[in-house]
């Protein structure tokens, strides 16, 4: 008989057919996995909003506005010269994160307050407005708000102090408040996204 | 627990269904003439009282998904439409979130009294393991159903307990993060969430169903412990749980029912917090963020850790260090009655725990967080240090020969019974009855 005949020629014959077809299936079952994890992850839609257009010009001296970007707000602030001289005179060695989270820098480049800005607009500053500890949204953004013992921003969630230039300085939050794609399209419009 | 059947099918009917499906047996044999310790207090009237509560948490959500909107926009709406209008809203709502807070009081009623009983112990590993993961499912329930709302607090939850897991970012830089836009479905909490965790606060309920299924099948394969820890011997040790468990259970069901119904009827809205009545707003964060009371000492631990990935693996160790205790624990006699010495840890653990409670409550500063930490590594020390070394250094006092001796007040008279803290190396076979 065939079967015999083969058996006796290739005893290994079988085995491998049962292995190739656990292994099929088996891998076969883990891909279909893949999009029941996959549904769950930001969808078009959700990254179709990635972009928005700021008109600067109302925001006096002194002044900071929230825009909505992702769902996430974004601190728009006009920085006076005392807060950019608060900021770009403290020493890299004070910094409990010394990154500068810009996504357009190097993860390495240091969080300098010309690092988190852009050069020719050191006044405004424009970050994320989530603390990175567990995403609460820090106060300082009204004129009577607590804005820290470093004059930026200040979590009443758990105690975070930012200062004027958006970095941790004192509390749990392990890092400085990220700085948004942006470019300025003219003196006083920006694109975040 | 094994026991001949006394089983009669009384009709034709259920004689013809024994031959095809025993289930009516099933149900004598495991919950009427099932042998319970006949010294239970009402400590252990708590297993009962939780099965009530999940009944009336299945029953009660139920009715609240048939008029509750899961969207963004409609969700908050949709809930003072249930408060307002729909006839009886009130009373299924308050009677669910009430519910959800006295599922826990009972959850952590029944815990302590496991801890005190031993009730982990040889021969009742898995079933004290199947309790910590349903306290677990529990906990995840509650949480997503707080999110439903949609509130300022159930936003603002969400956002705080979600990003707890972007603190693996700590381990292995952007895997966190890509954690919690997987979870958010976006980049921040919204409407994609909130349908999420509706689905879920919907499934988890049945998942738990099914591991209490499990749970009251490893309890009635080793029979219920008592607070004497000595098991069941002969069959003067036990009664049948119907009338006289049922009847307990009932009784104890009822008192518990009239603090809950005080709760719904006269203060809805006391274990709640006042900032869940204003609707989510995604740019303002409520200036004292707090979870439920049910929460407060897991928080209370997040917090006391300055570390952010640290702290929430204090949090989630406070829960599964529990899953070790029967191997954490060395000593073989399971009642803390009959330990001098861990009774009295037993008791500053609870302290521990209340304490932990009241600080979560409070800001994470000063004299506040100082405390914090001192209880945070007390809670840790009692199970990873108190436990192994008391167990093995105390000298237990002697425990009654029997359930029954210990009903009718005799001391214990055998030194040899005490050594093998009771002869619990041939558990529950109760072979005379």
């Amino acid at each position: 008989m065939a079967n015999d005949t083969t058996e006796t020629l290739d005893p290994n014959r079988r085995e491998f057919v049962m292995v190739a077809a656990g292994a099929f299936a088996g891998i076969g079952g883990a891909a279909s996995l893949w999009p029941l994890i996959d549904q769950m992850n930001p969808d078009a839609s959700a990254e179709a909003l990635a972009s928005i257009e700021v008109d600067l010009a109302p925001v006096e001296e002194g002044q900071a506005i929230t825009v909505l970007w992702r769902g996430k707000p974004v601190f728009i602030r006009n920085r006076t010269d005392a807060e950019v001289k608060a900021s770009t005179s403290v020493k890299m060695t004070d910094l409990p994160d010394p990154d500068a989270r810009n996504e357009v820098l190097p993860g390495d480049a240091p969080a300098t307050d010309v690092n988190r800005t852009k050069e020719g607009h050191e006044k405004w500053l424009i970050i994320v407005g989530i603390c990175t500890h567990l995403g609460c949204i820090p106060k300082g953004q009204g004129l009577t708000d607590n804005k820290g013992e470093f004059g930026g921003w200040f979590c009443p969630c758990h105690g975070s102090h930012y200062d004027t230039a958006g970095r941790i300085r004192k509390g749990p939050a392990p890092r400085n408040l990220d700085v948004p794609p942006y470019k300025f399209i003219s003196d006083n419009k920006i694109v975040i996204g | 627990m094994s026991h001949p059947s006394s089983y009669e099918p009384t009709n034709g009917f259920s004689k013809w269904l024994d031959k095809r499906l025993p289930v009516l047996r099933m149900m004598h044999g495991q919950f009427v003439e099932f042998p319970t310790p006949r010294n239970l207090n009402y400590l252990w009237t708590f297993g009962a009282i939780l099965s009530f509560c999940l009944v009336v948490q299945l029953i009660t959500g139920i009715v609240l998904a048939m008029h509750y909107i899961p969207s963004g926009d409609h969700a908050f709406e949709s809930i003072e439409h249930l408060m307002r209008d729909v006839n009886w809203g009130w009373l299924m709502r308050y009677s669910h979130a009430v519910g959800a807070s006295m599922f826990f009081v009972a959850v952590y009623v029944h815990m302590a009294r496991g801890l005190y009983y031993g009730s982990y112990k040889d021969p009742r590993e898995v079933l004290w393991i199947l309790g910590v993961l349903i306290f677990l499912l529990m906990m995840a329930t509650a949480f997503m159903g707080y999110s439903l709302p949609w509130g300022q607090m159930s936003f603002w939850a969400v956002t705080v307990i979600t990003n707890l897991f972007s603190s693996f970012d700590a381990i292995l830089p952007g895997a966190g993060t890509a954690i919690v836009r997987w979870i958010w479905g976006g980049y921040s909490v919204s409407e994609t969430t909130l349908n999420r965790l509706f689905s879920l606060h919907y499934l988890l309920p049945f998942i738990l169903v099914g591991v209490v299924a499990l749970h009251i099948w490893a309890l009635h394969v080793v029979g219920s412990n008592n607070p004497a820890g000595v098991e069941i011997k002969s069959s003067s040790d036990s009664v049948s749980f119907h009338p006289y468990i049922t009847m307990k259970d009932g009784f104890a069901m009822s008192l518990f029912w009239v603090a809950f119904a005080w709760l719904i009827f006269f203060a809805p809205n006391y274990l709640g917090h006042a900032d869940n009545y204003i609707e989510a707003n995604p740019l303002q964060t409520p200036p004292h963020i707090v979870p439920e009371w049910y929460f407060l000492p897991q928080y209370a631990i997040l917090r006391a850790v300055p570390d952010k990935l640290m702290g929430v693996i204090a949090m989630f160790g406070s829960i599964v260090v529990l899953f070790f205790v029967p191997w954490l624990d060395t000593a073989r006699t399971k009642s803390a009655k009959y330990r001098p010495i861990f009774k009295w840890f037993f008791w500053l653990f609870m302290f521990t725990c209340i304490a932990l409670g009241y600080l979560g409550a409070k800001p994470a500063e000063g004299s506040y967080l100082l405390w914090s930490r001192i209880f945070t590594a007390y809670y840790f020390i009692h199970f990873l240090i108190i436990m192994p070394i008391v167990g093995v250094m105390e000298t237990p006092k002697k425990l009654p020969n029997s359930i029954t001796d210990d009903v009718l007040g005799k001391s214990g008279s055998s030194a040899a019974t005490s050594a093998t803290g009771g002869g619990e190396t041939a558990p529950a076979a109760p072979e005379n009855r």
